[in-house]
């Protein structure tokens, strides 16, 4: 039996070594719904690592004559695991500028987009961001994922460089940070909004369900339960569970017993799908709220059961099917350009650069330090809804709430930006 | 009422790790080996019934019966891997066995990562029909089915492997190799046919399992093989009822303790009890103390 108890030890312990190899890694940004968008990922990184021969011999000044293109610099994953954020995003950047440049450019000069890869990686994305200031960018839009967006954030703020990143959510990235901008909305944002959604909709009884091994998740929960409390919708129940788990039919049946009529489901699509299944396999059929990680969901689920996703609503930075002509311009020039739908990433970054010509036009001069300050108090309307800052660089945006049907999202109305 | 829905969610679960746990029990009473690779197995049989899903969609065969043709191709998969990989090594030491499970496992789920992709996939409803109603409670249907269907293979098997003279074949086998050869066993073909047994079974668990669970990747089998392997040793490995009852308890402790103690701490209870079992009764609830021989 000896033998037993040494064979189960070294089963035990090489499978933890396996488990622990084979989680896969959380992408740190936001919602993606793309899953094919790996179109031109090689070529991208070349044109991208001989940039334009920085000819003048300024460094940290950005271009002065006239005529003369303005630069541009971003960067993203490129290549690697997380690669379809960072295309998808680039792909809407290069589609504006390639729009700015056939209307005029920016104050009468063309605009040049210089890309570069940082790989999802801080090194990378650190040795990318010295390339691009020597460069001489008069802004960069980037990072895409949060980490990178970590590493060069201070970087940017003591260079005096505007840097603005279209999907880095983590709510540390632009805190006491001048020069830092985002474009998409921080977690704690999302959690408020979907709070006071509920409350909007007359719920009183809220659950909540949460990864407590994710700070995605749980900057959602906490705002939610702050906003929550204002707003007088009582917290019946709140459970938990951990990244690698599949089953939460136990969370969901204590839950269910408490009778919330909505649920907060604070993950991303994949788990997101197992819990909403699961949770009307147990018949609690309530209204399902989500974050913006929600996009895609429908891909996750056979056509055959999409049915548990009625009555499911979920925040997003867009609607693909809303009225707005401009966006539906988006979508279809998107599609054209890259052929495939554009995610929210490419709206966010799209956005981005259209909040960089607003900026440099009302600057009237391409200088950094008058850029930011002009960043700082831009009032801009966009694909991902109008969008001012506050006094951390987050902005105050409108959010999509956007509701499945019979397996199909529509949008179920736009909660305005509020203080 | 909830501390009973609570209970039914351990025991279907339960019964998904005792059908695995036949597998690993049933190898390991007869090749002395513990197959790494069954989970792996189960992976294989979840990626069968998708692929086979659109034929039996055009002839208007229901989704269950994707599970019969993965049991048919992880019956004949698990026969493959043990000649392949562990016929040849029949005779060395126990360790080389059990790394070569462990590069079987890696094997087969980096080749499905690599041709299939990491990104799960989704699987469609399994049974469709409503809960049935008893007195107050709500039975769900995935999970009457599981129970039942569990339970009476558990018993078909009991019957086949006492019964049957391919089952005494077996049970000789898992005696002693070289009297069995000896008065004319087949020793091949008996584990054989326990690898294809097991190795069904497998596909099966992986269909109730994605019942409740309706989604498909590569590791998914990993997780669920260490519990099954659980449950197995708790049962007493090499014992078949004992592999079903280990799975239950396991089942039931898992979801009690997640309901009632930590969602954080559920998977550290069932790892307690496997070092329990090992410290003060090694050979399983139901197994029987076997003295090596000399």
């Amino acid at each position: 039996m000896k033998k037993l108890t040494l064979l189960c030890t070294l089963f035990l312990v090489s499978a933890f070594l396996l488990s622990a190899c084979s989680s896969p890694a959380t992408p740190s940004p936001s919602s993606a719904s793309a899953e094919k968008t790996e179109n031109s990922a090689a070529p991208e990184q070349k044109e991208a690592s001989s940039p334009a021969p920085a000819t003048e011999g300024g460094k940290s000044t950005a271009t002065e004559a006239a005529g003369e293109s303005i630069k541009i610099g971003s960067m993203g994953p490129l290549t690697g695991e997380v690669a379809v954020y960072g295309v998808s995003a680039t792909n809407g950047a290069k589609m504006a500028v390639e729009e700015i440049n056939k209307a005029g450019g920016i104050l009468g000069r063309p605009v040049e987009f210089v890309l570069l890869d940082d790989k999802h990686n801080n090194t990378e994305a650190i040795n990318a961001y010295n390339r691009l200031v020597e460069d001489g960018v008069c802004g960069i839009l980037g990072a895409i994922t949060s980490a990178p967006c970590l590493a060069i954030a201070p970087l940017a703020n003591e260079d005096k460089v505007p840097m603005l990143t279209p999907s880095g959510t983590q709510i540390s990235i632009t805190e006491g940070r001048d020069y830092v901008f985002r474009v998409c909305y921080t977690d704690p944002y999302q959690g408020t909004v979907l709070a006071r959604y509920a409350s909007q909709c007359g719920k009183k009884k809220a659950a909540l369900l949460k990864n407590s091994s994710s700070e995605y998740s749980s900057g959602i929960v906490e705002a939610f339960k702050t906003e929550a409390k204002a707003q007088g919708v009582e917290i019946v129940a709140e459970e938990a569970y951990g990244s690698a788990d599949k089953d939460f039919r136990v969370q969901l049946t204590n839950i269910a017993s408490a009778s919330p009529d909505v649920l907060l489901v604070p993950d991303y699509y994949e788990t997101d799908a197992l819990i909403v299944s699961q949770a009307r396999e147990i018949g609690l059929d309530c209204l399902v709220l989500g974050p913006d990680g929600w996009d895609g969901v429908l891909k996750q689920i056979e056509k055959s059961s999409q049915d548990v996703l009625n009555n499911v609503v979920y925040a997003n930075h867009y609607a693909m099917d809303a009225d707005s002509e401009k966006i539906q311009n988006f979508i279809k020039t998107y599609r054209e350009a890259w052929g495939d739908d554009p995610t929210a990433f490419s709206a966010l970054a799209y956005d981005g650069i259209y909040m960089f010509k607003a900026a440099i036009e009302k600057a009237g001069q391409v200088d950094r330090e008058t850029i930011c300050k002009e960043l700082k108090q831009l009032n801009f309307e966009g694909i991902t809804g109008q969008l001012t800052f506050d006094e951390n660089n987050n902005p105050i945006k409108d959010v999509s709430m956007i509701k499945i049907v019979d397996g199909a999202y529509v949008l179920d109305l736009v909660v305005k930006a509020e203080k | 009422m909830n501390f009973i829905y609570q209970l039914l969610n351990g025991i279907q679960i339960g019964s998904i790790y005792g059908l695995i746990a036949l597998g690993y029990t049933m190898v390991y009473g007869i090749a002395k080996l513990i197959n790494f690779a069954h989970g792996d197995i189960l992976m294989i049989g979840a990626y069968t019934a998708l692929s086979v899903l659109p034929l039996l969609n055009a002839r208007g065969l229901p989704v269950w019966a994707s599970g019969l043709v993965a049991m048919v191709v992880c019956g004949l998969a698990g026969v493959l891997i043990e000649k392949i990989a562990y016929r040849p090594l029949r005779n060395s030491p126990r360790i080389a066995n059990l790394i070569t499970a462990i590069g079987v496992s890696l094997l087969i789920e980096n080749l499905v990562a690599k041709f299939i992709g990491t990104g799960a996939k989704p699987f469609p409803r399994v049974f469709e029909g409503e809960a049935v109603q008893v007195g107050d409670l709500k039975l769900s249907l995935p999970m009457l089915i599981t129970v039942i269907v569990t339970l009476i293979l558990t018993l078909l098997l009991q019957l086949f492997l006492r019964g049957s003279k391919w089952g005494t074949a077996m049970l000789a086998t898992s005696e002693d190799y070289g009297a069995a050869s000896m008065i004319g066993i087949n020793v091949d073909h008996a584990i054989s046919l326990t690898f294809a047994i097991g190795s069904a079974l497998a596909a099966l668990g992986a269909i109730f399992y994605l019942a409740v669970f309706p989604q498909i990747n590569p590791t998914m089998g990993m997780m669920l093989g260490i519990k099954a392997f659980i449950a197995a040793v708790v049962g007493g490995i090499g014992n078949v009822p004992g592999a079903v009852v280990g799975g239950l308890i396991l089942g039931i402790i898992e979801a009690l303790s997640k309901a009632y103690v930590s969602t954080a701490l559920s998977d550290a209870f069932v790892f307690a009890v496997l070092i329990i079992v090992l410290l003060v009764k090694p050979s399983g609830l139901f197994g029987k103390e076997m003295r090596e021989k000399v």
